[in-house]
């Protein structure tokens, strides 16, 4: 996760010379419990769940024997966190404690640098101390390649009325937390409470550390598996699509699941956005028209087909949804046919089985809704296409309409399973593998896959058969682009011989959890 | 006049030989824009659809006397050395193009671009378009789109969406609203020329006479465009219309800039900061050009 949890944001601080309560994870009450012994009965029992003020929701419990920290782990890991559950505590020796502080390094986009902010008030919110005790609260800007002087942050203590041997431990907290947060990237590492003892030790009781997404792909040591912000740990669902992203550099696949647990009737679609801004108006047009999103998902900066295509399987792999809607800007500079062709291949093998609306306006927006719309008449279910000129709260609307219409128990189709080939001719591409069936082929009059193909990769053989002009390395290598016009527009117009195989890793075992093959 | 580039604007293109470096090169010339050379270490001396490239950026400087512009197209790991190699040859603006480059990263080359006096554009940004004068960057997607979706006039269009650059520029220009230059500040959360150091571009710009701005949630970019208002920094008009109403606290929407964090950043209040302020702040989108259109008779 880009944000770390606490247990794994103070294994940073610890290796960095920050003092950290001793502390054990654990994922089940016995867990728990054997930990409490280790650490000597008396603990605090700590949910590792993004949210705020976890002490006042019994997310955080102390507790004085090891019965009672196994108890108490039970019911906090028993709890939900919004739609997610709580599925690691962390269970910490106490400490005795003689003032709270705080300390945080973050990043200012006005000034862009960083920025030390300390505050002799601990415990609570930093916005909230510096509305209410303006005093106790004081920020220096940090140069970016100097760092932090240890002078510098005795002064800043003393601003805020610390002073002798505490100012001086506090600083150098500052001074190592200044270096973490360098080393790891981080947006925001902040340490609340930073506490002083009563034997005089300056010891970090919690912390936030946000790294940079951006900077995920520098830190192999931190073990993030998803460099993404959700704002809980990530789901099955979550972890998939990143495998889909994190070595494709071809545009940006972003997915986030916003609810799970709902079903077919509760005004719950999928989301599919393209482009930040775009994305969040979408967003919006569909709240206006009493819409939930099941999540958030955005394919952006020219993404292949078949990112696109990725991205609509693991969308259509969230059961319950009524709908599917999808929208950009309205006026994309990326051409928008190969997100049409994306969706034509998902909708077709899933078979779509609820209403869509997509919203493809921009560079070759005319032939993007011409593939979708055109290509997915057979799948039985009202598949809508519009461009720039279609403001997207119309389309929001189209698809309040089109769910009313259909029927709330329309039965899935079996899925479509390509036969296995009689005269295969395969080769790789950057993420898959295309096969022609050179015998459906033979039949086929239209030959429109050499036509379509966009990167014009393709040539007819002497004896009438598509095959590559390039070679087989150079079409891995990448120039095969995943169009997948071979595949879409075949099945379209022409024979049906071509098919593209686009795994996605670990998305057929988890919809059979979900009931979904 | 136009703000950041007009037709007289030369421009050096950092990874002109790459496949994405190429292919806007091309885009950027066929609008109109000066391309006068391309960079790319260890491939001095080849050209690019006749554009000399040389090995370094000073090198070009010194070859082709003052240029303007460096727009660069490289992986974001990369983006970071080739800003450094800009800002050190001295040229007055540089468009970072790439997302994902690390924030970290990009203080770095905040703090040289202080130090040398001189501005960048993005990380994560769409580029600049002034209509019918030039554009850096890929605003339009094909010259052909861009010619068709901009027309000329006095409104000035800021945006931290790429997208909705262009939308807000196609939309404004179909209800007969003309445009003087669409700028997308980029989706980072820091970037070098965010919508306040835009908005005073085109205060001080003779050709634009109203501004219309798509912001978002997070960060504090709008509040400061409501600060300059009240301080009489920016007279002329300001339409804003600022996405992300239903968009949950402490969740990022892909732009890495659009988060809630800690009751800052959010919806109502850059709404209601840049309303005291004077500005005109439609509820939908669609409203915008109207509201843009009546500003300017009234």
């Amino acid at each position: 996760m880009a944000r770390l949890a606490e247990f794994q944001g103070k294994q940073v601080l610890a290796a960095a010379g920050i003092a950290v309560p001793r502390g054990e994870v654990a994922r089940t009450p016995a867990e728990a419990a054997s930990a409490a012994g280790r650490l000597g009965g008396s603990v605090v029992v700590k949910a590792q769940a993004w949210t705020t003020g976890r002490a006042g929701k019994g997310l955080i419990r102390f507790v004085e024997s090891v019965e009672d920290a196994e108890q108490a782990a039970a019911a906090i890991l028993a709890t939900q966190v919004g739609d997610f559950p709580v599925t690691e505590v962390l269970v910490e020796q106490r400490v005795a404690v003689k003032a709270e502080r705080y300390a945080g390094i973050i990043l200012d986009d006005r000034r862009r640098c960083p920025v030390l902010l300390i505050s002799a008030r601990g415990g609570t919110g930093i916005e909230e101390t510096a509305r209410e005790h303006p005093d106790a609260v004081a920020e220096l800007p940090l140069d970016v390649v100097e760092g932090l002087a240890q002078h510098a942050a005795r002064e800043l203590w003393r601003r805020v009325a610390v002073h002798g041997e505490e100012q001086r431990k506090l600083a150098d907290a500052c001074v190592r937390l200044a270096g973490v947060a360098r080393q790891v990237e981080a947006r925001a590492a902040e340490i609340n409470p930073l506490v002083f003892t009563d034997d005089g030790r300056v010891v970090a009781l919690d912390c936030r550390i946000t790294v940079d997404d951006a900077a995920v792909f520098r830190h192999p040591e931190l073990g993030i598996e998803v460099a993404r912000e959700l704002g809980h740990p990530p789901t099955p669902l979550e972890r998939i699509a990143w495998d889909v992203e994190k070595d494709d550099y071809r545009g940006t696949f972003y997915f986030l699941q916003m609810r799970d647990g709902f079903s077919r009737g509760q005004k719950v679609v999928a989301f599919h956005g393209a482009g930040g801004g775009g994305s969040m108006m979408g967003m919006d047009a569909l709240a206006r028209h009493g819409f939930v999103v099941a999540n958030f998902c955005d394919t952006s900066g020219n993404p292949p087909a078949s990112k696109v295509y990725r991205a609509a399987r693991i969308l259509l792999s969230q059961p319950g949804v009524d709908g599917y809607f999808g929208t950009g800007s309205g006026v994309a500079s990326q051409e928008q046919f190969h997100s049409a062709r994306g969706l034509v291949k998902a909708f077709l093998e899933e078979p779509l089985a609820v209403p869509a609306v997509v919203r493809l306006g921009g560079n070759g927006e005319e032939k993007a809704i011409e593939i979708l719309t055109g290509f997915t008449k057979g799948l039985g279910v009202p598949v809508e296409c519009y461009g720039k000129d279609t403001p997207v709260d119309t389309c929001a609307q189209h698809l309040s309409e089109l769910i009313a219409r259909s029927s709330a128990t329309a039965a899935r189709l079996p899925q479509r399973e390509p036969r296995a080939a009689v005269k295969p001719y395969t080769f790789a591409t950057p993420t898959g593998e295309i096969t022609y069936d050179h015998a459906v082929c033979a039949r086929c009059e239209s030959k429109a896959c050499v036509s379509a193909c966009v990167p014009q990769i393709l040539q007819l053989s002497e004896d009438g058969m598509p095959v590559l002009k390039v070679t087989l390395e150079e079409a891995q290598r990448g120039r095969c682009t995943e169009c997948l016009a071979c595949e879409v527009d075949c099945r379209a117009l022409g024979a049906g011989g071509g098919h593209v195989r686009l795994p996605v890793p670990g998305l057929d075992d988890y919809r059979r959890t979900r009931g979904l093959e | 006049m136009a703000i950041l580039v007009n037709e007289s604007t030369r421009v050096v293109v950092q990874g002109i030989t790459g496949r994405e470096g190429r292919a806007r090169a091309k885009l950027m010339r066929d609008y109109g824009t000066k391309v006068v050379a391309g960079c790319t270490p260890g491939r001095g001396g080849e050209t690019v659809d006749g554009v000399p490239v040389y090995d370094t950026v000073l090198e070009a400087v010194e070859a082709h006397g003052g240029l303007d512009a460096s727009v660069i197209f490289v992986p974001a790991p990369l983006v970071k050395d080739a800003a450094l190699e800009s800002i050190a040859a001295g040229i007055p603006l540089t468009v970072l193009v790439g997302d994902r480059v690390p924030v970290w990263d990009v203080l770095e080359i905040a703090r040289a671009a202080e130090r040398a006096g001189v501005s960048f554009l993005g990380p994560n940004t769409l580029g600049v378009l002034s209509v019918g004068k030039g554009v850096l960057g890929m605003i339009g997607g094909r010259a052909e789109s861009a010619r068709a979706w901009f027309k000329p006039g006095h409104v000035g269009v800021v945006s931290r969406s790429g997208g909705m650059t262009s939308s807000t520029g196609y939309y404004l220009s179909r209800a007969g609203v003309g445009l003087s230059t669409l700028v997308h500040v980029g989706g980072d959360g820091i970037v070098g020329l965010p919508l306040p150091g835009v908005v005073r571009l085109f205060q001080e710009d003779t050709e634009t006479s109203c501004i219309a701005m798509f912001g978002e949630i997070g960060g504090s970019q709008e509040e400061q465009v409501a600060e300059m208002m009240v301080n009489g920094k920016v007279t002329k008009p300001v339409v804003a219309f600022i996405g992300g109403r239903a968009a949950t606290s402490g969740v990022r929407f892909s732009h890495a800039g659009a988060i809630v964090e800690g009751g800052r950043g959010t919806h109502e209040g850059k709404v209601a900061a840049l309303r005291e302020a004077g500005a005109t702040v439609v509820d939908a989108f669609d409203a915008l050009p109207a509201a843009v259109a009546g500003v300017l008779e009234g």
